[in-house]
């Protein structure tokens, strides 16, 4: 039991409530109060959608009355698709991580080849997860420079402002974890993520997970769920 | 992310003595903070009385003179942000600081560090939305700042900015604390306290946290697309632009709302401290108490549209709230009953704090009733916007939510400076309170009825107002003396108040099983708790007989801890420090206070936007988050104690 509740407390062993360390508490809290605030933002995207006076539109295109130009339905579902899956994945590579981290020094089962041997790589997973992290960072930095390149900006419209407020907040998100992951990466290159560090990967892989499925509801709601 | 895991077990660092305001600026005692808390929201509370007593000087005749009408408008927002964000919220932090880790037996918050950063955060915003007012720029959008009359189109100058920016540091604050005590209330509570052994204050005070949590986040948002149309021409509250007029309201409502919940119910936990103590009887209905306020904290979140109930929602949406609204009534009035019932039979003792105690009950019983008038939607349109809704929240917030924190300050001064404050000058300011604030508040109700509208800077004669609004005045301006009184009081004592021991007052809870003041490590031996009233079983067996005594929760609390730290239930007389106790402690600190001055500084430089210059504007920005992130990130890579 003590042996548990020191794992679980990760390097201390005072005794908690719980069992769980205060930190693993917090970040459940927090993740509490991102809820609410994710919500607040796509609650407004869904409410003013279909609303704007002007285009470009999401789902349909648009001929502007004064100058004759046609907008184009300005999201691109197939390339969307893509940096979805790009960060679904790194959620994944998080899973890897903090399962490496766990169960590093353990001996490898016999028979393990060298995939398996991969597989307990930390750093490699790390980088994986910062890597297609950034990796949709740089497709949302595309999406919203061609946006602004074919007339849609943050002023333009409620989609316009709705949409980049919305997602932007959520880049501002995963570009915070991806800070938050090299830092550890960084650590695991200084002195190497013991078991006894389980505790912080965990925390960080619980946020990561958590904008994972932020991205989904908004990729739905968005993206999937036509006008 | 790889530092020592933070240990629950620590205590506050006894700091070598540099100058006290260094000692403050480092500290990570809870206990300390709790008194910075106090001693700034005593400061904040006092300037908004000043406030009030200057649009009451204005309202005291027809067609007034005092005040100009935006001179009115900067008044009334900065007194209702000031008495909602910079009093009745931080003295309740006070008490959270302070008490909940006494009352768990805990040694101090979840995190240290935290803590003392949402002080300093709190401190530099209130002074950044407070000091406009002393240059007459001070936001006039009303404290609830609704859209589209606070965007930059109908309210141009940099007043709004303030007020924009100002509560988003102060929710920051909030917020960071709501994580602090959450996990504190979750995970440290001594062994053998369940949930239904906590005292009712750390229980009032556990569900406010969750209020804070899930309420904060929406009025950020709301603000975030205020200052985004404000300084980035976004078209959130564009009606122009096809926006929602009503989207604002909504936003800000679904936070305003359990916002008034997170204003009562600490003072409602304090209530529920005094009034058995000085009835020498156990709190009537306690598994009721706990259940009606989270009840109370779930509905808080269904009632929201009955601020709006004049904007025409149509009548599904006005039904629906009235009904919430009426239904939020019974949880609350049966705590009103619950206290009623815990009196009697006892053997009441008025002191001070009492008196305050059942003052709330009194005057939060008159505002449920105003109250309950408003849950329908048809007499509501007659209501809203006049000095009956004013009459209302007055009540349930002065009469209420103020009270109960005084209550708690009379009946806790002793703990915090082993000195009781003087009694006569206690109940002198009880009386004085008592009259003064039912003289300012009741005949609102008939101006409200006789339609004076809020938020007006004059009014004519010949309406039938003019007598209400002196007598008001005349109430308003008694609220001084009562005030001075209770300043007086509070200063003097701290040295020359009778001193005391561990537990003056015959209470029943942890805190006060230990010496007055509290060392700074607060418990020598973290005490094993067989029930609620743990002080009581050793002290008052016959009270506590009734109660379930078992020692569920031990076994595993000594499996779990190598050290032999704990002990059976006792009482600690003497004051020892943690070194010789070897009791490890958080190291104090100077990062958490440059975080916040780092994220001001950054807020600050949002201000030259408007005004085009760009130079200042991003040299603050810029330098304001190098200084947070720098000081962040050194914070998280220092272990919080020294060793373990």
């Amino acid at each position: 039991m003590s042996h548990s509740a020191e794992a679980a407390n990760g390097h201390g062993h005072h005794y908690t409530t719980t069992g769980l360390d205060n930190r693993k508490i917090a970040i459940w809290a927090f993740i509490g109060s991102e809820c609410m605030l994710f919500a607040s933002l796509i609650s407004t995207y869904l409410i003013y959608k279909g609303k704007s006076i002007v285009g470009p539109f999401p789902h349909h295109a648009w001929t502007d009355p004064s100058s004759g130009k046609v907008f184009p339905a300005i999201l691109n579902i197939p390339v969307t698709s893509a940096s979805t899956f790009v960060l679904l994945m790194s959620s994944l590579a998080m899973v890897l991580a903090l399962s490496a981290v766990e169960n590093r020094g353990k001996p490898l089962p016999p028979g393990a080849g060298a995939w398996d041997k991969m597989l307990t790589s930390s750093k490699l997973w790390l980088w994986m997860t910062c890597l297609l992290g950034a990796g949709f960072l740089g497709f949302q930095a595309y999406e919203f420079t061609s946006f602004v390149h074919e007339g849609l900006t943050i002023r333009r419209n409620l989609f316009g402002s709705s949409f980049f407020t919305l997602t932007g907040f959520h880049g501002a998100h995963v570009t915070a974890g991806v800070i938050w992951l090299g830092s550890l990466l960084a650590i695991d290159y200084k002195r190497g993520l013991q078991p006894s560090d389980a505790l912080a990967v965990d925390i960080a892989a619980l946020y990561w997970h958590f904008v994972d499925v932020v991205w989904i509801a908004i990729f739905t709601l968005l993206y999937l769920i036509p006008d | 992310m790889a530092t020592v895991a933070a240990s629950p077990t620590y205590a506050a660092s006894a700091t070598p003595s540099r100058s006290k305001l260094m000692s403050w600026l480092t500290t990570t005692d809870h206990k300390v903070i709790g008194t910075l808390y106090l001693h700034t929201s005593l400061f904040f509370f006092v300037l908004g009385g000043l406030e009030a007593i200057l649009m009451r000087w204005q309202l005291m005749r027809p067609n007034g003179s005092v005040l100009t009408a935006d001179q009115f408008n900067q008044l009334f927002t900065m007194h209702g942000t000031t008495m909602v964000f910079l009093a009745v919220m931080p003295l309740s932090a006070a008490f959270f600081n302070y008490l909940i880790p006494l009352q768990i037996g805990a040694r101090d918050v979840a995190f240290p560090r935290l803590n003392a950063f949402s002080y300093w955060i709190f401190l530099l915003g209130g002074v950044f939305i407070t000091l406009p007012i002393f240059f007459w720029v001070a936001p006039d959008g009303g404290w609830f700042g609704y859209a589209p009359l606070s965007g930059r189109t109908y309210s141009p100058g940099p007043n709004m900015d303030f007020w924009v920016l100002g509560i988003q540091i102060l929710g920051i604050s909030s917020l960071a604390a709501s994580f602090n005590f959450a996990t504190t209330v979750i995970n440290m509570r001594a062994p053998g306290m369940n949930l239904m052994r906590m005292p009712m204050f750390t229980w009032m005070s556990f569900v406010t946290q969750f209020l804070i949590i899930l309420s904060f986040p929406v009025v950020t948002i709301a603000l975030v697309f205020l200052q985004f149309d404000r300084f980035f021409g976004t078209t959130f509250y564009q009606v122009s632009a096809g926006a929602d007029p009503l989207l604002w309201q909504h936003l800000f409502w679904i936070f305003g709302h359990p916002e008034v919940y997170i204003l009562i119910l600490p003072a409602f936990g304090l209530v529920s401290e005094v009034l058995p103590t000085n009835s020498k009887k156990p709190l009537f209905g306690y598994p009721v108490m706990a259940y009606s306020g989270i009840l109370i904290g779930f509905l808080g979140f269904g009632v929201w549209a009955h601020h709006m109930f004049s904007v025409g929602m149509g009548p599904i949406a006005d039904t629906v709230f009235g009904l919430t609204t009426m239904l939020i009534a019974i949880p609350t009035g049966v705590k009103i009953f619950n206290w009623i019932f815990t009196m009697w039979g006892g053997s009441v003792r008025f002191t001070a704090a009492m008196k305050f105690a059942i003052g709330l009950i009194a005057m939060f019983t008159i505002g449920g009733i105003s109250g309950i008038t408003h849950a329908s939607p048809p007499s509501d349109l007659q209501q809203t916007d006049t000095y009956y809704i004013v009459a209302h929240f007055h009540y349930v917030l002065f009469g209420g939510a103020i009270m109960g924190i005084f209550a708690g300050i009379y009946h806790y001064f002793p703990k915090m400076y082993g000195r009781k404050m003087n009694e006569t000058l206690g109940t002198w300011h009880f009386w004085l309170n008592l009259i003064a604030m039912n003289l300012t508040f009741f005949p609102m109700h008939f101006s409200g009825m006789l339609g004076m509208p809020r938020r007006i800077y004059t009014y004519d004669a010949g309406q039938g107002w003019e007598l209400f609004n002196m007598m008001s005045t005349i109430g308003a301006f008694l609220l001084a003396p009562a005030t001075l009184i209770f300043i007086y009081n509070f200063f003097s004592s701290k040295t020359s108040g009778e001193p005391c021991g561990p537990n003056p007052w015959d209470a029943p809870t942890l805190e006060w099983s230990i010496p007055s003041p509290p060392p700074e490590y607060n418990f020598a031996k973290i005490p094993m708790v067989s029930s609620r009233y743990p002080l009581w079983d050793l002290t008052h067996p016959e009270r506590t007989s009734e109660i379930p005594h078992t020692t569920t929760g031990w076994t595993e609390a000594s499996q779990q801890t190598g050290e032999h730290d704990m002990a059976p239930m006792h009482i600690e007389t003497e004051t020892r420090t943690a070194k010789e106790l070897g009791i490890p402690m958080p190291s104090s600190t100077i990062k958490p206070f440059f975080v916040a001055l780092g994220i001001i500084v950054m807020f600050s430089g949002l201000l030259f936007l408007p005004k085009g210059m760009m130079i200042p504007a991003f040299v603050l920005m810029l330098g304001g988050a190098a200084m947070w992130i720098g000081f962040l990130y050194a914070w998280l890579t220092t272990p919080l104690e020294e060793h373990h």
